[in-house]
């Protein structure tokens, strides 16, 4: 529904790190401009700025979408500023993409960034709240339960997670852009395996690395992606879904919201089997037993089946699997929180635009995003592909 | 374009300190209330859109716990903007053009009790270049203030006009957090605050709530005869380094109300986003409003403000004047931003 909107441009800060040695304004800029330059406009061709980022006291800046305007060309624009925690980035580009496809505007550029050396994102998770316990665990101690619970029931052999990590981190050695460039003879089963116990069952291996860096995308109408230099990527369905963190009965393993998320997308873009009709997906997958979980619960594999999969090498560019799942390297490369989500967008969109490089996914038509956050419980995801739907 | 109404809209207590009442207790009451007005269940609303602020509650995801007020079992669309609440509306509304969307409930909470307010905004500027010299929110209106006295735009005694009529109209709102009968002079023989403020041409803190119910035509007219349509809603932002604006104007204002058409006819009434005195008669000024229209009939931020959600306040506040008949054509306003940086504008119609 709503009018045509295609990706045009593309683009990244300098390769994903530690800490980036540039203002926040620098790193936004320098992404945005890598995408007019994909899309061969100009700043004054922008109709509106739609930026993201996961919470603000992960830099210490309030809104600092005030502070970023004019380094995003802003003056005289519209300006919006979403936050949907961990979902961020993805949820940042379908609100992008919902400003064209009302007909309100016509190009669009969208951000979202993380510049996770300004502060200290286990502490701003962590801070403490009148009338509730203190939970001083971060993202892993929250999620570790979570996925004890999904090897209880699956009975999947232990080593899956590290399969996930170490396919991951040889992905990563293709994209320039990836965060962890791992010396490759070290990339065994058996490093991976010793690698320190974080929060039972995730090994330090099977961690997402704290990044800086920002990601971002050009929108445009259908007629302006038709008169863009570099081949578009079509939009063929968004769409974001909540549920409370806690309630009772709530499936934590295989949330509803993501199941739901995912039915609707594949609506919208007329998807009936993920596995046979996606050539590729690019999936928030922050610690590795996250990948067997989500192929779960958006349907390329049975409950329970999960892991199977990802032991069969199906996700592996390496191993020329069928359904090559993060080729990017994913989260568990390249973590900068807010544009995480964002990244998972623009690489599948890349990858239907065959302009994915040496990561590219031969003949890759149709590509899934997908982002989720909070205690798995936002979801937000679309699918972009080489022709107009 | 389709046609979108505003059709239910609820608020809080304009309160200094909500006590122990946490932010999903302040956005239980909006939620429920603005449902109850409709009958609506979550099943009715096809997105849901919120506006708040993570360093208000000194929490990251203050709008995570929020979610649970909406009762999202089973799951909703829905999404959230660090942002007043009126940004929220905004993104609803291009939902609705979209075609994805007939309904959508918006909300936005603040509970700024909980910090000292004029600090936090600090922590809004150039990390590297403001935020470190610590100017607070009220010294930089204070700033503006000043320049538009220099600038004979404005005089003190205009100034107190403002508070004087604020303080007046808000005697008719039973929730307002500061209301009352004063002259000019009792305002004039106060001491100044932050100079050339007082402490009346200074918002007061309020801890608060509001929610409102869009829908398109063929919904709202299941609900009221005369509905409160959007017919035009823009918004703009300018630099953030203040030294490069003219503070005495608002050029954010001006472009945003063109794009909204507010001069396309007789405005009755506007309820301006204008958390200091002085920033109501700028508003009013790049608005190109005149005498002819009551300015904020609520009493405005002045008699209340509510963070992060003041602005969607402002729609509800137009809206029922106007569902009521009280008036035809209404401004809603938001601002954000130190000295008026970001601004939105809509205009409402009954129809």
């Amino acid at each position: 529904m709503g009018n045509a909107c295609a990706v045009v441009g593309i683009g990244q800060s300098e390769r994903y790190k530690t800490k980036i040695k540039k203002s926040m304004a620098g790193l936004v800029r320098e992404a945005a401009q890598n995408a007019l330059n994909d899309a061969g406009c100009a700043w004054a061709d922008i109709d509106a700025v739609i930026i993201g980022k996961a919470p603000d006291f992960f830099e210490g800046v309030v809104m600092p979408e005030l502070y970023l305007a004019d380094a995003l060309g802003c003056h005289g624009k519209p300006m919006m500023r979403v936050h949907t925690a961990g979902s961020v980035g993805g949820s940042t580009a379908i609100v992008a993409a919902s400003h064209i496809q009302s007909g309100v505007f016509k190009r669009v550029l969208t951000v979202a960034y993380e510049k996770q050396s300004e502060s200290n994102a286990m502490w701003a998770l962590s801070t403490r709240q009148p009338f509730q316990p203190h939970l001083n665990a971060g993202a892993g101690g929250f999620f570790a339960p979570i996925i004890r619970e999904y090897m209880r029931r699956t009975q999947a052999p232990l080593d899956i997670g590290c399969k996930v990590a170490l396919k991951d981190r040889k992905h990563a050695l293709k994209n320039p852009h990836a965060h962890m460039h791992e010396d490759a003879d070290a990339l065994t089963l058996e490093n991976y395996m010793d690698s320190m116990m974080l929060w039972d069952p995730i090994r330090y291996a099977e961690v997402c690395p704290s990044s800086d860096g920002a990601c971002a995308m050009v929108l445009a109408n259908e007629d302006l992606a038709k008169k863009s230099p570099n081949k578009p990527a079509w939009i063929h369905g968004t769409a974001m879904k909540s549920e409370p963190t806690m309630y009772p009965w709530r499936e934590e393993v295989n949330p509803q919201a993501g199941i739901l998320c995912a039915k609707e997308v594949y609506a919208q873009a007329g998807i009936t089997n993920p596995r046979k009709d996606i050539d590729m997906a690019e999936v928030y997958v922050p610690f590795s037993w996250y990948e067997p979980m989500w192929l779960e619960n958006l349907g390329f594999a049975e409950v329970g089946e999960g892991w199977k999969l990802t032991e069969s090498g199906a996700t592996s560019l390496d191993q020329g699997g069928d359904i090559p799942w993060n080729v990017s390297g994913g989260v568990l490369s390249s973590n900068p929180i807010g544009a995480s989500g964002m990244i998972r967008f623009a690489e599948a969109a890349l990858q239907v635009r065959g302009m994915a490089g040496e990561r590219q996914v031969p003949g890759c038509k149709t590509a899934l995003g997908h982002a989720y956050g909070g205690g798995a419980q936002f979801f937000s995801m679309w699918i972009v592909g080489s022709e107009k739907r | 374009m389709r046609e979108v109404a505003i059709i239910a809209y609820a608020q809080t207590p304009l309160v200094r300190d909500c006590g122990s009442k946490n932010d999903v207790e302040l956005v239980m009451e909006v939620v429920h209330a603005v449902k109850k007005q409709l009958n609506f269940t979550n099943k009715d609303i096809d997105f849901f859109c919120s506006g708040s602020c993570d360093y208000l509650g000194g929490s990251a995801f203050a709008f995570v716990n929020a979610l649970d007020a909406l009762g999202a079992v089973p799951p909703i669309n829905e999404s959230h903007v660090e942002m007043d609440a009126a940004w929220a509306l905004y993104e609803a509304w291009l939902k609705i053009q979209t075609g994805h969307a007939n309904t959508a409930l918006v909300y936005g909470f603040g509970k700024c009790s909980q910090g000292d307010l004029p600090d936090v905004l600090t922590l809004q500027l150039d990390p590297y270049y403001t935020q470190p010299l610590w100017p607070d929110s009220i010294s930089l209106a204070a700033l503006q203030a000043q320049a538009l006295l220099d600038a004979g735009k404005i005089t003190e005694a205009d100034m107190a006009r403002v508070v004087q009529q604020s303080r007046a109209n808000a005697k008719a709102k039973p929730t307002a957090q500061l209301k009352g009968d004063f002259t000019v002079e009792q305002l004039l023989a106060e001491p100044k605050l932050v100079s050339p403020l007082r402490r009346h041409d200074c918002p007061p803190v309020t801890d608060g709530a509001s929610a409102v119910i869009l829908a398109t035509r063929e919904v709202a007219e299941r609900f009221h005869k005369r509905n409160a349509y959007i017919t035009g809603i823009d918004h703009r932002i300018e630099s953030h380094q203040l030294g490069t604006r003219d503070l005495t104007d608002s050029l954010s204002t001006r472009l945003a109300a063109a794009g909204a058409g507010v001069a396309k006819g007789k405005v009755d009434i506007a309820e301006l986003h204008a958390p200091f005195s002085h920033q109501s008669l700028l508003l009013k000024q790049a608005l190109g409003l005149d005498d002819s229209t009551k300015i904020n009939p609520s009493g405005g931020a002045l008699a209340g403000n509510i963070m992060m959600s003041q602005g969607l306040s402002n729609f509800g506040e137009v809206a029922q004047r106007i569902i009521k008949g009280e008036a035809n054509r209404g401004v809603a306003h938001a601002t954000s931003g130190a000295c008026l940086q970001q601004n939105l504008v809509a205009v409402l119609e009954g129809k």
